[in-house]
């Protein structure tokens, strides 16, 4: 839609290239809508099948259902216990990915606020090496590390816990880094009229920082968000007690753990958890979208 | 009465630039001081030093009668005003003035009645809960004197206030500061490089170049009277003409070996000198004018309320202001520099002989 209104906004004289420029729109938003087709589709397909019995979807595949299994589907995944060990429901795996989304968005934004806040408008000795140093962990994830990390979270008898699931996954340059820019373009002359209006440094990080950071901080939120939603490696190692699963790492158990193999897979149950765990993402992204834009793109000064 | 003492104040940055010299000045109560030179002279780190947000290298600050080379920012009962502002934006008009109070852990209903009386002051009763960002620049501009007010400062510190507004905002601000000044009768201090603010604001210009002061005095001493050349050629536009001439202690200036006036006064120096004249103290006169001198005009421009002529005079470059009532002069131009508005500098030293 924006590259359509820019092609307008572009061409000058409409009059003359009038023709020119609705052609130039129909294959801009052409393109568009195919892309879309393209990324939206698989949904698509996933959804309608989801209104069919697991029967018919394993005798033919995806298809477009009646929908009279929809409900049932949901309602399956949500609620029916399942797993090995028959003690977990969608909706725990639901709380569980939204604890970890969270607290994980929630962590990375606190943690790289705080680094950069000293690192920016602190006097220390060392802060652009110790900057660099938490630069450097930006070529060190976590999956790279992850047999040290596991150890040192298994010795802290953190394993099924939220906070093992968690802290670890928080500790990353990224944020810092996008805070450090951010704070570097906030005028020095605020820090100066705070510190003559009185405002100590927890008070200025509070009352003046935090809030001017607002758009930042949900633009940062945003992608923390969805980035903690998705992960799937940690979850597989840390959490082995089913109630502790999140959708991402959960749903593989829910379509695996037929007893014996004589029963057809639940796909419809499957189809509809993998819908739940994509929808959270979608909303936040949808929701706080004007606010990301604004994050990236504005400086609210 | 000595409200704001500076002796041997200096500033030298980690890097070892020197950015204030040993500077000694002091500043009477109620005084409205304007510090005033080109970028880079130390005005603003002067002013900062007072504010306590750059450390005083050497000397001793004391405002009040309270030393005050230690003293936090906010313990020092100052209010600043800010170049760009520097309002909170996420906070409201009021919030704006009233957050200093609160920090301050004044009770709400004294914030209420200060932030209330500020802003009837100031005219922003009405836009006391909308943000900066829907305010205009003079209105910001506003809001930042209402957050300093609301302290009800020791002194006041201005740091470029009026050099983001356009000019015709600019000059009624001017009116406005000075005028809110006057009621308030605050001390203050004013940091520009704008030679028409430090005319038209100050009690007493203080101008400084390099980090050293050249001049302090009334503007009036520091227009008529300038103590060096430097002083001469910033304040004033056009700046006062300098050209360079002789002087043997005979009572005559030679701008070239036929070309001489009189000398202002008698000085115990011989030799080079620059002699200064104010464009407008210059007169056109007749040929036979007494001390009438030869002009030739290059070109005219013409300001409306007068007219500037630049042209040269015994080969050297100067200009005369003529009132727009002066008729245009054409042809063969006499000029006559009345001796009482002469100025002669020393121009190794750039000091007034």
């Amino acid at each position: 839609m924006t590259v359509a209104a820019d092609a307008q906004s572009i061409s000058a004289p409409r009059s003359k290239v009038r023709r020119s420029v609705k052609w130039q729109a129909v294959a801009d938003h052409a393109i568009l809508i195919l892309g879309s087709l393209l990324m939206i589709l698989p949904v698509l397909a996933a959804f309608v099948t989801i209104g069919a019995s697991d029967v018919e979807i394993s005798r033919h595949g995806m298809q477009i259902s009646d929908g009279s299994h929809l409900l049932e589907n949901f309602e399956k995944a949500m609620f029916t216990q399942g797993g090995f060990t028959g003690s977990i429901t969608g909706s725990t795996m639901l709380l569980n990915s939204f604890i970890l989304g969270i607290g994980f968005a929630i962590g990375k934004i606190a943690l790289g606020m705080i680094a950069a806040y000293a690192i920016v408008y602190f006097r220390l000795r060392f802060a652009t090496f110790a900057f660099w140093m938490i630069f450097t962990t930006l070529l060190l994830p976590l999956e790279v590390r992850i047999l040290p990390t596991y150890e040192v979270v298994h010795g802290m008898g953190l394993i099924n816990t939220y906070t093992g699931l968690i802290v670890p996954l928080v500790a990353s340059a990224t944020a810092t880094f996008f805070f450090r820019q951010f704070f570097l373009s906030v005028p020095e002359e605020l820090v100066e009229a705070a510190r003559i209006d009185g405002a100590g440094p927890v008070k200025f990080f509070i009352d003046i920082l935090v809030p001017v950071s607002r758009t930042m901080i949900a633009a940062i939120f945003i992608i923390m968000f969805v980035y903690g939603w998705n992960q799937y490696l940690w979850p597989t190692l840390i959490t082995t007690d089913e109630a502790m699963f999140t959708l991402v790492r959960g749903i593989k158990q829910i379509y695996q753990s037929i007893d014996g193999g004589s029963d057809i897979p639940e796909f419809g149950r499957s189809l509809a958890l993998i819908f739940i765990a994509i929808l959270p993402p979608v909303l936040v992204v949808v929701v706080f979208q004007s606010w990301f834009v604004k994050g990236l793109v504005e400086s609210d000064k | 009465m000595v409200h704001v003492a500076l002796k041997n104040i200096s500033k030298v940055y980690p890097n070892g630039v020197r950015a204030v010299q040993p500077t000694s000045f002091n500043i009477e109560q109620g005084e409205f001081i304007v510090l005033v030179g080109p970028s880079g002279c130390g005005k603003s780190t002067l002013l900062r030093m007072i504010a306590g947000l750059e450390e005083i290298t050497e000397g001793e600050l004391s405002i009040a009668g309270r030393v005050v080379n230690d003293v936090d920012p906010a313990e020092r009962d100052i209010a600043m005003v800010f170049q760009n502002y520097a309002l909170y934006p996420h906070m409201t008009v009021y919030n704006n003035m009233a957050y200093g109070l609160r920090n301050r852990g004044m009770p709400k209903s004294e914030i209420d009645a200060a932030v209330n009386q500020a802003a009837s002051m100031l005219n922003l009763k009405e836009y006391l809960d909308r943000r900066p960002s829907q305010l205009s620049g003079g209105q910001r501009q506003r809001v930042a004197m209402g957050r300093a007010i609301v302290r009800n400062p020791a002194l006041f510190l201005f740091d470029e206030p009026l050099s983001n507004l356009d000019a015709k905002l600019r000059g009624q601000m001017r009116i406005e500061i000075k005028a809110l000044q006057r009621r308030l009768g605050v001390t203050s201090v004013y940091v520009t490089h704008d030679q028409i603010e430090a005319m038209t604001m100050a009690d007493r210009i203080i101008v400084l170049n390099q980090g050293r002061i050249e001049q302090i005095g009334t503007p009036a001493e520091v227009y008529h009277q300038p103590a060096s050349t430097f002083v001469a050629s910033f304040m004033g536009a056009p700046p006062m003409n300098l050209l360079p001439a002789r002087y043997n202690g005979n009572g005559r200036v030679h701008l070239t070996d036929d070309v001489s006036v009189h000398a202002p006064q008698t000085v115990d120096y011989s030799g080079d000198i620059h002699l200064g004249v104010r464009p407008e103290n210059i007169g056109v006169v007749e040929s036979g004018h007494p001390g009438a001198l030869p002009f030739s005009l290059d070109f005219i421009e013409e300001l409306g309320a007068g007219r500037l002529l630049h042209g040269r005079v015994a080969d050297q470059g100067i200009v005369v202001h003529l009132p727009h009532t002066a008729p245009v002069p054409s042809g063969e131009v006499y000029i006559d520099l009345p001796q009482t508005s002469l100025l002669m500098f020393n121009p190794a030293t750039g000091v007034r002989l």
